[in-house]
């Protein structure tokens, strides 16, 4: 630890401290007077769970929203930070959970967006090769960013951010869109940075990463500071009660009775309607009733062009290349896969799992046209409200009732509600995208366990998700898709996350493994 | 030799209209707004043009005056759109509508009045020379105006770093505002430029292409500006190039009726119109072009936090 290097009483003032910081929205308080420090050189964790407050506090700090109350100090002194380009002028950079990167412009052009006028001049390009050799971030300053991986574009939010010279670098999630190995080398890249002074605010929900990298962690539960401890010296149970105030809850499994194949996907060929989409190329998948397989990759490889040729958005020239409960179902529209037993929990909740003007009545019928609600093409609207009641009481969704806006739902709710919608219709095959993605933890646990239920009741499940623990966890054999290509897929017990990894990363003709032979 | 000439001259004077008002929105557009009042303003620049030409008897004068008229009618769009976060597209269609009853309204009494507009340069012993010299020199001089602005519409999109963030403010403003770029600063520059701009195109209709003063006389030219854009994929060139070959379409059409051809004038009339949009579908199908060049904020109300 070069943290020695630095003399105590520099180390013993904070770089940066909050007091008293609170932000409410209507209907919420997202920051209820919260208090933090940042010490020069420390890699401090921001922990707390979806909804906890952090990504607010963190806009606050860099001057995207502004506090209701509370008072900042910077080096000592008062500061009120009224916008991001004041924030970068005192040394703070901020690297974002989505990106706010543009995908028209090139690398260079990007960066030279978040500099002054005087900083991004013509010398521009070799000051990006500089710093990004210097950290081992390999980057091409005249690439376009729509071509490039997650993990290539989160690069270039780093190396905007550090040609800045930053004090104080705020990491929001940064690793939830990367392989493991891609997270191990980003820790080797933050380390250097903290041991030369800068400080990092880490903001995370995955807390083995937070023991394995940070020096102080500052615990959020809904909105407040719950704890602050040095989570190298904490348990991640101990970690997970001041986050959730309660223990993680783990899923019960059963060992898999796999049955007859359900969907069938044979040499998938498909090119994408957008033009910046992946293609896929010959993606092979039995999926049996009785058993869930998952499919884990970063996204952007290939798993929204697969999603679309299975749900039915978009049909697939050969017949045979899709085979839903032994009927040839490539050529088939969305309802009449659905009609063959297929139900689908896509990504999007609002606007592709639910409408976001309509009531949860509404949007219950929606995917449940066949099942009572119609008769002679007109709604039963008392059937459609119970129906929407009957899902909101069996999975305890928190709403005014059926009768409330889509919208109006929180994200761990209406991903509740939909869930709950799709089960409901008693289907052959689920299959479910990124199903607790943004979803707190008590939520997540009961959408796990509810697809694994369905499992154990004899359905097929297909995961899509981004999130490997959770692949783990609840599925019983796991494939990856990388580069629009299917690995076949394995019992999970068989397998472990570094071997996830390297396939995530994609076979030998990668764009990172490239780039870095490319270098001399 | 001579007639050759003729017709290239006379084509550029034909699509110089579209040059000025597609080059204007192109810039609004290239910053996510959608200004669908190109018609009125167009109208607009065009009448006050000619009135302060009638008037003061300097066409420069009038030109300056379309420009600004063009430009305030903008500000009406710029505050109810960008300030007032009204929906664009209803914004836009009601800001054309009006600049139509405005321009008609207020040119009641100039209708038949004549006036000294802007002539084509003559230059002795250039404009006259060779067929060279004619086509070089032979040009009026709003039409070199629009020329300038082609080149400079072109050089602040891809050489400033107003322009860079002018791009960037047009693909995610959300992305930008994070970043402190001022947004809705930029919008509304971007916008009164577009507004001048039509409002040149208008002038150039009013004072230098006819000149005269007729209730709707830019004839659609506003959406065929508009039209343009997209089919040119919001390339400054590829609008330069759609504006002139609407420009040669519009003068065969002419030579055809003064010909005689046994075509319903209405019929002929039509062609320059569907000439241009059939030509720039056929040439813009890629998809990747259209993705890298169209604004994706397009239409899009912003509003900070």
């Amino acid at each position: 630890m070069s943290a020695a290097a630095i003399p105590p009483e520099v180390r013993m003032r904070p770089r940066l401290a909050l007091r008293g910081i609170t932000k409410a929205y209507p209907g919420v308080v997202a920051n209820d007077r919260i208090d933090l420090d940042v010490l020069p050189g420390e890699i401090h964790a921001v922990l707390g769970e979806n909804g906890a407050g952090k990504s607010t506090l963190m806009k606050i700090i860099y001057g995207v929203v502004k506090p209701d109350a509370g008072t900042m100090q910077w080096e000592g002194q008062a500061v009120r930070i009224a916008s991001p380009a004041q924030a970068r002028r005192l040394g703070l950079g901020m690297v974002f959970q989505h990106f706010s990167l543009f995908e028209t412009l090139t690398v260079a052009e990007n960066i030279a967006l978040a500099l002054d006028a005087a900083e991004a001049g013509s010398g521009l390009p070799a000051k990006i090769r500089d710093v990004s050799r210097r950290y081992g971030l390999t980057l091409d300053p005249a690439r376009l960013v729509h071509a490039m991986s997650v993990g290539e574009r989160q690069r270039v939010e780093i190396v905007r951010c550090l040609l800045q010279a930053p004090r104080v670098l705020i990491m929001d999630e940064p690793t939830s869109v990367l392989t493991p190995q891609a997270v191990l080398r980003l820790f080797d890249t933050l380390r250097r940075l903290a041991d030369e002074g800068c400080s990092i605010l880490y903001i995370s929900h995955k807390l083995d990463e937070i023991r394995a990298l940070c020096h102080r962690a500052t615990v959020l539960r809904a909105g407040r500071v719950t704890g602050e401890c040095d989570p190298r010296r904490e348990t991640a149970a101990a970690l997970a009660r001041m986050m959730i105030g309660a223990e993680l809850p783990h899923p019960r499994h059963r060992p898999p009775v796999a049955g007859a194949p359900a969907l069938v996907v044979d040499g998938l060929d498909l090119r994408p309607d957008d033009p910046f989409g992946t293609t896929l190329r010959s993606v092979s998948l039995t999926l049996r009733a009785g058993e869930i397989v998952g499919i884990a990759g970063v996204s952007g490889n290939g798993q929204r062009e697969l999603l679309a040729a299975l749900s039915g958005e978009r049909r697939v020239a050969r017949r045979n290349a899709v085979v839903l409960c032994g009927t040839a179902a490539g050529r088939l529209g969305a309802a009449q896969r659905r009609s063959l037993g297929l139900a689908f929990v896509p990504e999007e909740r609002l606007g592709r799992g639910a409408v976001p003007e309509m009531s949860l009545a509404d949007n219950a019928l929606l995917t449940a046209r066949h099942r009572g609600l119609v008769s002679h093409g007109l709604i039963r609207a008392d059937a459609a409200r119970s129906r929407a009641a009957e899902i909101i009481a069996s999975w305890n969704v928190k709403t005014a009732g059926p009768e409330a806006a889509a919208r109006s739902l929180s994200g761990g709710n209406l991903q509740k509600f939909i869930v709950g919608r799709e089960i409901l219709q008693g289907p052959r095959v689920l299959i479910a995208a990124q199903p607790t993605w943004g979803v707190d933890v008590g939520a997540s646990a009961q959408i796990r366990q509810a697809l694994i239920d369905l499992r154990d009741a004899g359905v097929a499940v297909l995961v899509v998700s981004e999130e490997l623990e959770e692949l783990i966890e609840t599925c019983d054999r796991l494939a990856v898709i990388a580069q629009g290509r299917l690995s076949p897929a394995r019992p999970v017990a068989e397998t472990n996350a570094e071997e996830i990894g390297l396939l995530m990363a994609g076979s030998a003709a990668t764009p990172e493994r490239t780039a870095a032979a490319r270098r001399p | 030799m001579d007639t050759c000439a003729q017709l290239v001259i006379l084509t550029l004077a034909a699509g110089t209209p579209l040059v000025f008002a597609a080059l204007g929105e192109l810039v609004v557009e290239k910053a996510g707004v959608l200004n669908l009042g190109v018609e009125g303003m167009m109208l607009t620049g065009a009448v006050a043009s000619f009135i302060v030409t009638a008037d003061t008897h300097s066409p420069w004068l009038g030109v300056g005056a379309g420009a600004l008229a063009g430009a305030a009618l903008s500000l009406v769009f710029a505050v109810i759109a960008l300030t007032l976060l009204a929906n664009q597209v209803a914004t836009g269609l009601a800001l054309s509508l009006f600049g139509v009853g405005l321009s008609a309204f207020v040119g009641r009494g100039y209708i038949s009045v004549v006036i000294e507009g802007i002539k084509p340069l003559s230059i002795p012993g250039l404009s006259d020379a060779a067929i060279v010299g004619r086509l070089l020199f032979g040009h009026n001089p709003m039409v070199y105006l629009s020329l300038a602005l082609f080149v400079a519409v072109q050089w602040f999109l891809h050489r400033t770093r107003t322009g860079l963030v002018l791009r960037a403010v047009g693909e995610s403003p959300a992305s930008a505002h994070a970043i402190g770029h001022r947004v809705i600063a930029l919008r509304y520059a971007a916008v009164l430029f577009g507004g001048a701009c039509a409002g040149l195109g208008g002038a150039y209709m009013a004072v230098a292409y006819t000149p005269s003063w007729a209730e709707g006389m830019t004839a659609g030219r506003g959406w065929i500006a508009l039209a343009l854009l997209v089919f040119a994929t919001w390339k400054p060139w590829r609008v330069l190039a759609g504006a002139y070959l609407f420009g040669g379409v519009t003068l065969a059409q002419f030579q055809a009726q003064a010909a005689g051809v046994a075509i319903p004038s209405q019929l002929l009339a039509m062609l320059p119109y569907v000439a241009t949009i059939v030509v720039l579908a056929i040439i813009s199908r890629d998809a990747t072009t259209i993705r890298l060049n169209a604004p994706a904020s397009l239409g899009r109300p912003f509003h900070p936090e």
